[in-house]
């Protein structure tokens, strides 16, 4: 199963090493990253590969909204099909 | 690779986020007809154990799904049979202790609301029907979760008349008896033309005779995330505003149709429609009135809200229906005054009347909705509001209905809450000439002449 991991608001040092630092721990593998400014907030989208994760997505989920917290940042993380289904035919 | 850019991303978890984007039901459908006995104890027992049977999982794998993709899922229901149906076959002469089973089986599964204590008289009354109507008032008072709806005419058979009379002295009863709670049980109770067999929503959804054993529906909103589409174009002509609202509506279909699939091959039930209703809350920017007012009218209600409200309504239909592989239910834009904080704040400063109300609902999905009105209005009075709204849907061949609720010790200009997603509503005048003498002739009213297409 792919995901998608958004992290949303003020760009600071560390983020990204966070952040796949978790990802790691759990045995998630980061396919694709990429990291932009949407509507003057800083967005990094990941898509990722939860097939050897050692915990289902919404415990993921938890632990990655926990993260955003400690580093004021909104993170989250989705199945791919919902972006697919909305924008994709 | 990911084939998605970060703006589309955005895009939908902004709608989440910040424009109420949600699920609104997933709604278990679940038919009762193999429940019938005789005993009625042993009826109810088999209803019961068939429907914490089927939907033992569905609250579960509701909250799942909602995790899985980050999208809010607001209820979970359970749709059944008609009762009448059922009960019908029973010796029991009244059917409270069928609305208790519903309500302990509610209970049970976890759901928050479960619709089928239902009748269909349309053309005429069986012994099973009679029963139901007279249980209506208890039922809804003696139960917290069970929500009971009456068809009383079709395009096909016309309007009957007695249904009529009897509905608006049983909204009168069940106002009484409820009066303590807000008269909460007319909250609970739809009278309708031309029903559907596959709504999800509620109170007004039953799982139709011609639907299978088991059958998942979802039905989808997000009044706040058309709304903000809206706000993009100002000022654009109507060509781009019905674009507009049908490109949103695709994406939000799109939604309902993954959560459906996702809740059909999880469950191991078939799925069944998606209802791409607009359905707003009492939330602020989940408002089916305010994109009514985005289109350029200063308060709902005024002229020009009925245009507005053809032309969302259209748009949403044509939008969704290309995104799911099966669109049915009501399919439209909701205008429950009391669950919509546009609508309350129209009703409240004198920009909308029942009259008006009456006119929109002659182009969106449903009918007379959530609206309050005064506790001395007469019986007949409120049957009249009934048989109008049944004409409407008669003749123009779509489903009407009323939700109406007389607001027991409360007057014109004094509020009634319900909270939840229910909300509150001001009560509103009705008019004060009488129409007992039309009421009171009963029999029916003949199906319109094109009705006849074989």
């Amino acid at each position: 199963m792919r995901a998608v991991v958004t992290v949303m608001g003020c760009d600071k040092s560390g983020i990204i090493a966070k952040t796949s630092t978790l990802l790691a721990e759990n045995e998630v593998n980061i396919l694709d990253i990429t990291q932009t400014i949407v509507q003057n907030i800083f967005t990094m989208v990941m898509l990722v590969d939860l097939e050897k994760c050692k915990c289902d997505i919404a415990t993921l989920a938890d632990s990655m909204q926990q993260l955003g917290k400690e580093l004021g940042v909104e993170i989250r993380i989705q199945h791919e099909d919902i972006f697919n289904s909305m924008h994709r035919i | 690779m990911l084939n998605i850019n970060p703006n589309e991303i955005v895009e939908t978890i902004q709608m989440i986020r910040d424009e109420h984007l949600d699920i609104r039901t997933i709604t278990m459908g679940i038919s009762l007809l193999d429940c019938a006995d005789r005993d009625a104890k042993v009826a109810c027992d088999k209803i019961y154990d068939k429907i914490t049977r089927y939907a033992e999982n569905l609250v579960s794998t509701g909250e799942s799904i909602s995790r899985r993709y980050g999208i809010p899922i607001i209820n979970k229901r359970i749709s059944v049979t008609p009762i009448a149906m059922v009960a019908g076959a029973s010796d029991a002469s009244d059917y409270v202790a069928f609305a208790k089973t519903l309500d302990r089986a509610a209970q049970e599964t976890g759901v928050n609301f479960i619709g089928g204590f239902s009748a269909l008289v349309h053309k005429g009354f069986s012994k099973g029907d009679e029963i139901l109507l007279r249980s209506i008032p208890e039922a809804l008072c003696s139960t917290s979760r069970v929500c009971s709806s009456v068809g009383v005419a079709t395009t096909k058979a016309g309007i009957n008349m007695d249904a009529v009379k009897q509905m608006g002295e049983i909204i009168v009863k069940t106002a009484q008896m409820s009066k303590d709670d807000n008269s909460m049980g007319c909250a609970k109770l739809v009278v309708f033309a031309n029903p559907v067999e596959d709504n999800p929503f509620m109170a007004g959804a039953f799982h139709g005779v011609g639907e299978g054993d088991c059958v998942i529906n979802v039905g989808v909103s997000g009044p706040g995330v058309v709304k903000c589409a809206l706000e993009q174009i100002k000022g654009k002509d109507f060509s781009v505003l019905a674009e507009t609202i049908k490109k949103t509506a695709f994406k939000i279909t799109r939604m309902g149709q993954l959560v459906a699939q996702e809740a059909s091959k999880e469950l191991g039930v078939p799925f069944g429609i998606v209802d791409l209703s607009l359905a707003p809350t009492p939330e602020v920017g989940d408002s089916v009135a305010y994109i009514l007012e985005e289109m350029g009218l200063e308060k709902c209600g005024t002229h020009g809200t009925t245009a507005a409200l053809a032309l969302l309504n259209d748009a949403v239909k044509k939008g969704g229906v290309m995104a799911s592989g099966s669109v049915g239910g009501l399919s439209g834009a909701f205008i429950p005054v009391s669950e919509d904080a546009g609508m309350i704040a129209a009703a409240e400063c004198g920009a909308l009347h029942l009259d008006k109300l009456e006119a929109m609902t002659c182009v969106c999905s449903v009918g007379l909705d959530m609206i309050a009105i005064p506790g001395d209005t007469p019986a007949s009075t409120i049957s009249a509001i009934i048989a109008d709204e049944m004409a409407i849907g008669v003749i123009n061949q779509k489903t009407t209905a009323v939700r109406i609720i007389p607001a027991m010790g409360k007057t014109v200009g004094d509020h009634i809450e319900f909270g939840g997603l229910l909300g509150s509503a001001p009560v509103m005048p009705v008019h004060p000439y009488s129409s007992e003498a039309f009421i009171a002739r009963g029999g029916r009213i003949p199906a319109p002449i094109h009705s006849l297409r074989n």
